[in-house]
């Protein structure tokens, strides 16, 4: 039986809103990728819960007020707590995520006289920064992942009996789990509670199909048939279901090549050359780990300024448990995390000058399954290294990708996103149909259409800003499009202003597809697209609005 | 009985042999006839500017390879259409966009993307030293990419390894042609346009295809060379399949119907006229 360490988790729930500032007696949710991932305890009574779309949150409570996400600023808000328990208890606080911290137990507890009295001094502690409203929680157990499920059942019994969707009034009481009670405590809940261990849904579904319906008749298993079963994610399962960590971490100090750090001169002065630097950072620090074959867990993030003031924090995978592994990406977050909580307390007061990641705790990996057609994960990464460079030459919006918004003129369908800040990687929305047979798809995959779109085929250049043209007809007076959405008279000629040609015939038209967005609002715009094809054989698009032409693309 | 072998010859068994198509990249099926053995890997190829569908063309080259999971990328085209790429086949999860790097960067930029992607699509701001270029063509040799030149062709010192040029496009159209009226008619449905290949080397044959570049749809399409132009559609698009005798018929048609609806609009009018 290895030793798993006495931990102590505090954890708010719903941090987002909690960080966002809104009043927790009135429905908010917070909103990322047009899905719910925080709602306040009165949404929650609506019937609002994470993972619907926004539409469905807002069709079960049309009053809920939306927010958008925002990493930094719920970092920034979490730092005062983070802070406080840093100061006041032990150095050794650890952070997974905004809203989550944990720390080992051992030595605070000796020194502040019990295990109960420490919790119920973090739960002051953090009262006292948050104020009663947020309802932190606090668990103690054997390991990691015990300790947040006891931290979220300290919660849901202080909710079960002040009833449904009611902001708890009094501090919440730390749920304490005996040493060696971890197996126990945890047998009665549910499977899906694996997902705060790390463990990813498809498992997790797999296990409620075999009838493995709690953790503790996952404990009851025999380890080697779960590992048979699921490879070692069955290994971690078993583990979390037994009260332990996920995996356990490869002990040892942290080797002196498990370091890296980055001097900067001239002194950064903004968050986000930071992050840029620390991307590198990062980059190098998880090559030299996966060339030893490990991948990290625990990291500590180092910065000092050029006054002499350091700021370190201890960040840990997503996941409770081990079972969660810190990629570069997710480095990189955390090191603009740190340092926007960093302002949001005393705050540096120069720029800083070094950046340190250290690899405290690693464990082995997993390895990567090749593609099987033969795509090699290195082509991948010599895309992001190359566009990690570029954006360094030229900027971080210069290299970007194509993102799928939607919309009804040409320029607005699509998005582009800095490259360097999405994870190439991953799945990105950019087509509105789902893919058939090599990208094709049926009549049946389409999305449905945009009242006054252009139908098919699309123009191959699209001008990023309008160009001013002229519409004339025979008589050579310019044409308007009346309000029936009807042209005053058939085109003639046209001319394009800015790129000083001549007259162009008119051949054929088509059109004019009206647009009149958001009629009852200031912000509403009339226009109208009309395709073109010149006698020369060209054929553009050209927008009117307001009496004016212009040049919005061309079929190149 | 042994043979003596020469260590080169044995040598030359025992290499794993090059596939041919890990050689050249995809090419999509209506440009086969243009590039025989697919993209050659390391080599360039240029667009001819200054003709319609040229970046339609240069598109259309990667529509196969980023559906086979290579990585495309454009640079200095701040103003491609994407919905237009989508319809056309190319895999969007794949392209990345530059923006026109300054000309001092730009040589630097170029050989970064050919460093890591597959097939670049450039146009450059001014004309490429003799330096830039060889150095560039070295590393798209060395590292397997292939470079699409937009521009103008003499902005290049070198001539690429195969130019291609659309030497005719004809927009066919979706509907009526009418422009009488005030109101829309059909709308522009496909180009047929004619491509032709000339190269170097191996490519210094001529060749020419026809290509629907964009089709109906969007997509990509070979042309079926010994076909008149016809009408994509039947004719009589709003009134009738050919069936009941074509677009005059139903030109008649819609006539007699709107003389009809007159009629009866100028009858109604005079009795009203009587009856006050």
């Amino acid at each position: 039986m290895d030793a798993t360490p006495r931990m102590l988790v505090l954890w708010v729930a719903d941090w987002p809103v909690v960080a966002a500032g809104v009043r927790l007696d009135r429905p908010a949710v917070v909103v990322r990728a047009n899905r719910v991932v925080a709602a306040t305890p009165a949404a929650r009574d609506e019937g609002i819960t994470p993972g619907l779309r926004r539409r469905e949150a807002q069709l079960r409570c049309p009053t809920v007020e939306v927010l958008g996400h925002d990493d930094a600023r719920d970092a920034r808000a979490f730092e005062p707590v983070v802070a406080a328990v840093a100061e006041r208890i032990t150095p050794r606080v650890e952070v997974v995520a905004p809203g989550q911290l944990a720390f080992p137990t051992r030595g605070p507890a000796r020194y502040h006289g019990g295990e109960a009295a420490l919790a119920d001094l973090v739960v002051a502690t953090a009262t006292g920064v948050l104020g009663v409203g947020p309802g932190p929680a606090v668990g103690v157990a054997d390991g990691r992942f015990t300790a947040l499920t006891a931290a979220m059942a300290a919660r849901a019994a202080a909710t079960r009996v002040a009833g449904d969707g009611v902001v708890p009034d009094a501090p919440l009481a730390p749920v304490l789990v005996a040493p060696g009670a971890g197996a126990a405590y945890l047998a009665p809940h549910p499977v899906e509670a694996l997902a705060r261990g790390g463990i990813d849904e498809g498992t997790i579904e797999v296990l409620r199909r075999l009838g493995l319906r709690t953790l503790g008749a996952v404990a009851a298993l025999s380890v080697h048939d779960l590992a048979d079963r699921f490879g070692r994610t069955g290994v971690a399962v078993h583990r979390l279901a037994r009260g332990l960590d996920g995996q356990p971490p490869l002990p040892g100090v942290p080797a002196p090549d498990h370091t890296v750090r980055v001097g900067l001169d001239p002194p950064a002065e903004q968050v986000a050359t930071v992050a840029f630097a620390g991307r590198a950072l990062a980059d190098e620090l998880t090559g030299r780990l996966e060339a030893g074959g490990l991948t990290c867990t625990a990291l500590l993030i180092v910065a000092e300024t050029d006054h002499g003031e350091r700021h370190e924090r201890r960040w840990r995978g997503d996941g409770f448990g081990g079972a969660g592994t810190l990629t570069a990406g997710a480095m990189v977050d955390r090191v603009r995390w740190q340092l926007e909580g960093w302002l949001r307390t005393d705050g540096p007061t120069a720029g800083i000058t070094l950046l340190e990641l250290v690899a405290e705790e690693v464990v082995a990996t997993r390895g990567r399954q090749l593609g099987f057609w033969g795509r090699s994960p290195e082509a991948d990464d010599g895309v992001v290294r190359a566009v990690t460079r570029v954006a360094g030459l030229l900027g971080l919006d210069a290299v970007q990708v194509p993102v799928w918004r939607g919309g009804r003129d040409p320029a607005e369908q699509y998005e582009l996103v800095s490259a360097a800040a999405v994870d190439l990687t991953a799945d990105r929305p950019v087509t509105p149909r789902r893919a058939g047979a090599a990208g094709r798809a049926g009549p049946l995959d389409r999305a449905p259409p945009w009242p006054g779109a252009l139908p098919r085929p699309a123009p191959a250049t699209v001008v990023a800003a309008p160009v001013a043209a002229e519409l004339v007809d025979v008589a050579g007076r310019p044409v308007q499009v009346g309000a029936a959405g009807l042209l005053s008279a058939p085109p003639a000629r046209y001319r394009l202003g800015a790129r000083g040609r001549g007259w162009v015939d008119v051949e054929a038209w088509a059109g004019p597809w009206t647009v009149e967005e958001r009629w009852w609002a200031l912000r509403r715009r009339r226009r109208a697209n009309l395709q073109v094809l010149g006698a020369d054989g060209t054929a553009v698009l050209l927008a009117v609005e307001g009496g004016r032409w212009s040049l919005v693309a061309a079929y190149e | 009985m042994r043979r003596e072998v020469s260590l080169q010859e044995l040598g030359e068994r025992v290499r794993p042999t090059a596939l041919a198509d890990q050689r050249a990249l995809p090419v999509h099926d209506a440009l086969l006839p243009l590039l025989p053995g697919g993209l050659q890997r390391g080599c360039s190829v240029q667009i001819a500017a200054g003709v319609p569908a040229a970046t339609s063309l240069a598109l259309a080259l990667l529509v196969a390879p980023s559906v086979a999971d290579s990585w495309v990328a454009v640079i200095g085209l701040p103003s491609l259409g994407l919905a237009a790429a989508d319809g056309l086949g190319v895999d969007l999860r794949r392209l990345v966009l530059v923006v026109p790097p300054p000309p001092g960067e730009w040589a630097t930029v170029l050989a970064t993307m050919l460093t890591a992607f597959e097939v670049v699509a450039v146009r450059p701001p001014a004309p490429v030293a003799p330096a830039d270029a060889r150095r560039l063509a070295a590393r798209a040799r060395e590292r397997g990419s292939v470079l699409v030149r937009l521009g103008p062709a003499r902005w290049w010192p070198e001539a690429a390894d195969v130019s291609l040029a659309v030497t005719a496009a004809t927009w066919t159209w979706a509907g009526d042609r009418r422009r009488d009226d005030g109101a829309a008619r059909g709308h522009l449905q496909a180009r047929r346009v004619t491509v032709e290949a000339t190269g170097r080397r191996a490519a210094s044959q001529p060749r020419s295809v026809d290509l629907w570049l964009p089709g109906p749809d969007g997509a990509l399409a070979a042309a079926d060379p010994l076909a008149e132009v016809r009408r994509l559609v039947p004719a009589g698009r709003s009134g009738g399949d050919g069936v009941h005798g074509g677009r005059r018929a139903a030109d008649r048609r819609r006539r007699a119907i709107r003389a009809a609806a007159r009629r009866a609009e100028r009858a109604r009018a005079a009795r009203f006229r009587a009856g006050r």
